[in-house]
Parts: structure tokens; C-alpha cells; sequence
């Protein structure tokens, strides 16, 4: 019992070591901006840049976007699989794990050459269109994450007696969805919405050949161009995606009717 | 014209056929169960009845509107679940309220509904809960009001006890038979526990391999049992095979045991093996007044179940079950013992295949 609770703490300590000494050691070079003392120099450059503020903007804009248009795919589809075709969830499994294995180059290098100027619908010829695009690729990227929360959190329903319960009482299939469905998986949409938000605030490849302003490329430029900031900026990115780890767990924690399921 | 009818009612899944030309007419605020054992169709004709199966044949009309093909949404059922089937998203008084906010009701009448609901079902305190926060047998009245809270105008009950405990499943189902006859509501009533069935219903259809076998009242349904499904099925049956001495007369021989039935057997003829049948409370222990056939055995168990006892006696081979109060003066025999058994041939019913 004494040796295994010894190497329990020896496997403890060194994952904290591999995981957090990076860290620490990126903050502490964040913070040396001035010689000789610490200072948050390095943090107050980076939130002074407008291009900041603009390309971090623009990307939580574009995440609030993903997320919504997301859910609306996923929800509908997971229930519906479950629901009618459950012969067909390994295969819907499968695609939605797709974005997984192919690299973004090459969705983003598909939608380029569909979608360029001289195509039959030429998106990238307008922001707008090039904004789409980049949400439709962004919606892709996030698919394993939101599909297989929301799956997740389908399989704590008992998803056809609720459904021909609700039929019963004369709802139809959009009351179905809405009234019962989506608030009863909405926490695990916000888990999946929340991964997604950290997936589009770092993202690169997708912005970048698509020649849009988000905050994956500006964090590439600045830190090909200057010392502390890159990793004052590294540091806020972490954070993000700490704090929407922290928000999965506090609405699963405070949302009323899942207790009894946990 | 009943109000419910279903009028040759057939289901197939792929190759098998699950519901095979099922008829049942069922009048205004009759109270019918659907008995019979897993996978005899019972369920599947009343997700028929409620729309979620479509039928391959036949037709289903209440108050004279065909609605076989309608959609569930669209017949105005009312349906309890044996998972209770709550939204666990909303209130105990929201899932009440929920048909008729769907429906489109004011604020004011749903809330009054509401009320009136919980009071029926005896939680009118409760409707700010969640379901979680429920029991079992809670969550399955609540479940009843919603279904009946929107005015439907057939009720079905698929086995809405089952996953009950005992005690509060005796009681529950006191309550829904109560509040079934306070609405005057038509109500279908599916499960596999015969004490249920014969308990609650006005009538009931005993179902066999997607067949109706025998439909009536319980008295009879237990007492005239017309198949050996049936039989077997409701109630403990003793099974005896006897052979046909003189069919007109109702003659017969169940080992060397002569016994007169003192009714013709249709169709049997002399030297024909047919089945007997026989409840154990119709058998007496040594010899009785008015039951004139005498069976020697030995006593092969004894079970004590608190107010009766039920012992097997090997009569030739046979074990036949027979019970009997307990009295603490008049303890059992001992098993071994040469018993003799006493039976009234009145009560001998002729069963066919």
C-alpha cells in the first residue's frame, strides 16, 4: 500500500513538472520585460496594440458564431441518430472524427480551390463570404468536440420514451427539440462550446490562408517580431482556455435538474 | 359503435408478425387490460393505439374518428410510461402544465389545471420539484396527471407499476383505478402481472404470440378459463390428463380415479386423452361435504405463505396444488404423509389446445 501511494506521487510529480515547468517558465519570461525586476510591461504592450483588441475581438465574435452554428447542426443530428438511426451512429461517429485526421491545410486548401474567385460560388471574393467560409471551416474543426459532448450527454436521456412522451402531449418535433431536448443536453453543449471557443481563439492555419484578421495570426506575428510578448501572449491564451475549463465545470456544478444524474 | 375500436389490427417487424388480426371494442370509460406474457404484442398494439408504431393492417377509431394514420401528436392520448417518462428539465408543475402550454392555454387556466391535477393525485405541494427529487411512486403520479391534465380522451397505461416496489404498487394501483372511475375516463391498461389485471379492470384481454386468446371479465377470464393458455396463465393451475370413457355423459378416468363430469365433451371420443384442469383453492385436504371425487397422494411440499399454505400432493405421478388458510390450531401434514384429496366435479374445467 506505501509503495504504490510512493510512485502514485512520483507519477504526480513528474506530470506536474512536465506539464507546469513550460508554463511557469513562460510566465516568468513574460513578466522580465524590464531589466532586472519583474514587471507586467510585456501584458501591458500586448492589451495597449489595437490589433490586439481587434484580432481578439474578431475571433471570440467568430466563436460565438461557431458555437451557435455548431449546436445547431450537432443537436438536431445526435438526437436524430439516436433517435431513428442508430445503425448509423458508428458511421456518423466516424465522420465526425474526421476533422481529427485531416490536417486544416487541407480543408482550408479544398475550400480555396471550391470557393476561389473563378468558382461557381465565389466566396473568398468577399469578407463577408471569406468570413463565412472561415466560420463554416472553424464549425468543422470543432465537430469531434461538440459532437461527441453532445452525444454524451444524450446518452443520459432516455431519448424515445421523453420524445413519445412529449408526442403524446401533442408536441411536435421543433417543441421536442427546443422545450426538451436542447435543455436537457445543455450542458454538455456548453462543455463542447466551450472547447470549441478555445479551438477558434488559437487557431492559425484556417485564418491565415483565409487572410482574415483573428487572433491565431496576430500571436504568430508578434511573436515572430518581438521578445516578451509572445509570451505575455501565451500566457493570456492558456488562461482562456483555463477559464473555459473552469466555466464546464461551475455550469455543470450549478445547473439544477442534473444533480440527481451526478 | 364503442367509442375505442380496433378492428382487425396486424403488425409485422421484417419476418415476424407480432400482432396478428387483434379486434377489441372498448365503450366510454371502460377500463380494459391488455394481459399476457413478454413479447405477446400487448405493448406493441397499445404504441399502436397511441401512434408510435404505424400497423401493417387493420384500423384503429375512437369516438368515431379514424385515427390510424394520424400522427401521435395528433389523437389526443394520453400516455403513462413504466419509466415515468418525466422531463427532467422541468418542474413537477411544468411536466403537468406542459401539454397545455403546448396547446397554446392561457397562463390562468394552465395554472388552475395544474392545481387540480396535483390535488387529484394527492401531491399539491410538490409541483415546485424536480422529478430527481421525487420517489418512484411520486414520479409515476405526476406522470399521470400530466397525461391526464390535457382531457385526453383515451388513457394508456403501459405497465405503470412495474418498476414499483410492491406495497406502493398495491396501493398506487387502488389510486388509478380510483381516479380512472372519478373521470369516467377510457382507459387501455398493458402489463404482465395478473393480480393487476384482475384486480383493476372491467375487462381484460388475455394475448398469447400477438393473439387475442380470451377476452371478458375478470370473474370469468379466472373462473371459465376457455384455453390452456389462459388457464396457465391466470391464476396456478393443475393440469390433469384424463381419458375419455363415454363422451356423451361426460365420463372420464384420471388414473384409476373414475370421475363423472356430468356434461357432454363436445368433439371427444371414447379412449381421446384430454386435459383437465383445476385451481388449488377448489381442493380440499381429506374428505368434504359436496365434493364427491376422492384423489389418494402423498404430500411431495408444503409452502407457507402467512394466511394460506400451499401444499403439492403426487397423485399418481401428477403433483396437484391445493390451498388452505392457515390455522394455527390445524398445523400441516408432514411431507410423506398419505393425504387424501377431495374435489367437487363441477370445478373440473375441460381445456382446449
Amino acid at each position: 500500500m506505501r509503495v504504490q501511494r510512493f510512485w502514485s506521487i512520483i507519477a504526480l510529480l513528474f506530470g506536474f513538472i512536465y506539464f507546469a515547468l513550460p508554463l511557469i517558465g513562460t510566465l516568468e519570461f513574460s513578466l522580465r520585460a524590464r531589466r532586472g525586476v519583474y514587471s507586467l510591461d510585456a501584458y501591458r504592450s500586448v492589451l495597449s496594440d489595437p490589433q490586439f483588441r481587434e484580432t481578439f475581438t474578431y475571433s471570440i465574435v467568430m466563436a460565438i458564431f461557431t458555437i451557435f452554428v455548431g449546436a445547431l447542426i450537432v443537436v438536431p443530428t445526435a438526437y436524430w441518430v439516436r433517435l431513428k438511426l442508430p445503425r448509423l451512429r458508428p458511421v456518423v461517429e466516424f465522420i465526425t472524427l474526421l476533422p481529427l485526421v485531416i490536417p486544416p491545410i487541407v480543408i482550408v486548401f479544398g475550400y480555396i480551390r471550391l470557393y476561389n474567385t473563378s468558382s461557381f460560388l465565389p466566396m473568398t471574393g468577399s469578407v463577408t463570404g471569406t468570413n463565412l467560409l472561415l466560420l463554416l471551416g472553424y464549425t468543422t474543426l470543432s465537430l469531434p468536440y461538440m459532437y461527441r459532448a453532445v452525444d454524451t450527454g444524450l446518452r443520459t436521456l432516455d431519448v424515445a420514451t421523453l420524445t413519445e412522451a412529449a408526442q403524446s402531449l401533442g408536441a411536435g418535433w421543433f417543441t421536442i427539440i427546443a422545450r426538451l431536448i436542447l435543455p436537457n443536453v445543455l450542458v454538455a453543449v456548453l462543455s463542447g462550446a466551450f472547447i470549441t471557443f478555445a479551438i477558434v481563439i488559437g487557431e492559425f492555419v484556417l485564418a491565415s490562408l483565409l487572410n482574415r484578421p483573428a487572433f491565431g495570426p496576430y500571436m504568430q506575428l508578434v511573436g515572430a517580431n518581438k521578445a516578451y510578448e509572445p509570451a505575455a501572449l501565451a500566457v493570456i491564451a492558456f488562461s482562456i482556455a483555463w477559464i473555459c475549463m473552469g466555466l464546464i465545470q461551475l455550469v455543470t456544478r450549478f445547473s439544477k435538474h442534473t444533480k440527481a444524474q451526478r | 359503435m364503442a367509442f375505442l375500436n380496433i378492428e382487425h389490427l396486424e403488425k409485422s417487424f421484417g419476418t415476424n408478425h407480432v400482432v396478428k388480426d387483434f379486434n377489441l371494442a372498448i365503450e366510454q370509460g371502460e377500463f380494459v387490460s391488455l394481459l399476457g406474457p413478454s413479447g405477446c404484442g400487448k405493448t406493441t398494439v397499445l404504441r399502436m393505439v397511441a401512434g408510435f408504431e404505424t400497423t401493417s393492417s387493420g384500423a384503429i377509431s375512437i369516438d368515431g374518428q379514424d385515427v390510424t394514420h394520424l400522427r401521435p401528436n395528433q389523437r389526443n392520448i394520453g400516455m403513462v410510461f413504466q419509466s415515468y417518462a418525466l422531463f427532467p428539465n422541468l418542474t413537477v408543475a411544468q411536466n403537468v402544465g406542459f401539454g397545455m402550454r403546448v396547446a397554446g392555454r392561457p397562463k390562468s387556466e394552465i395554472k388552475a389545471r395544474v392545481d387540480e391535477m396535483l390535488r387529484l393525485i394527492g401531491l399539491p405541494k410538490l409541483g415546485n420539484r424536480y422529478p430527481f427529487q421525487l420517489s418512484g411512486g411520486q414520479q409515476q403520479r405526476v406522470a399521470l396527471a400530466r397525461a391526464l391534465a390535457v382531457q385526453p380522451r383515451v388513457l394508456l397505461l403501459d405497465e405503470p407499476l412495474s418498476a414499483l416496489d410492491a406495497k406502493i404498487r398495491v396501493s398506487l394501483r387502488e389510486e388509478i383505478r380510483e381516479i380512472q372511475r372519478e373521470l369516467g375516463i377510457t382507459t387501455i391498461f398493458v402489463t404482465h402481472d395478473q393480480e393487476e389485471a384482475l384486480s383493476m379492470s372491467d375487462r381484460v384481454v388475455v394475448m398469447n404470440g400477438g393473439v387475442a386468446e380470451q377476452t371478458g371479465a375478470p370473474f370469468e377470464i379466472y373462473n371459465h378459463p376457455t384455453t390452456r393458455f389462459v388457464a396457465q396463465f391466470v391464476g396456478t393451475l393443475n393440469t390433469l390428463s384424463a381419458t375419455v370413457v363415454d363422451a356423451k355423459t361426460g365420463g372420464v378416468t384420471v388414473g384409476e380415479t373414475a370421475i363423472a363430469l356430468n356434461r357432454p365433451l363436445d368433439g371427444a371420443k371414447a379412449g381421446e386423452t384430454i386435459n383437465l384442469a383445476l385451481r388449488p383453492e377448489v381442493v380440499s385436504l381429506g374428505r368434504k361435504d359436496g365434493r364427491d371425487t376422492v384423489l389418494a397422494g402423498r404430500l411431495a411440499e408444503v409452502h407457507f405463505l402467512g394466511s394460506t399454505i400451499r401444499m403439492r400432493v403426487d397423485v399418481g405421478g401428477t403433483l396437484i396444488s391445493l390451498d388452505t388458510f392457515n390455522t394455527p390450531d390445524t398445523p400441516p401434514p408432514q411431507i410423506g404423509e398419505a393425504v387424501e384429496l377431495s374435489l367437487a366435479e363441477r370445478d373440473l374445467l375441460v381445456l382446449s389446445d
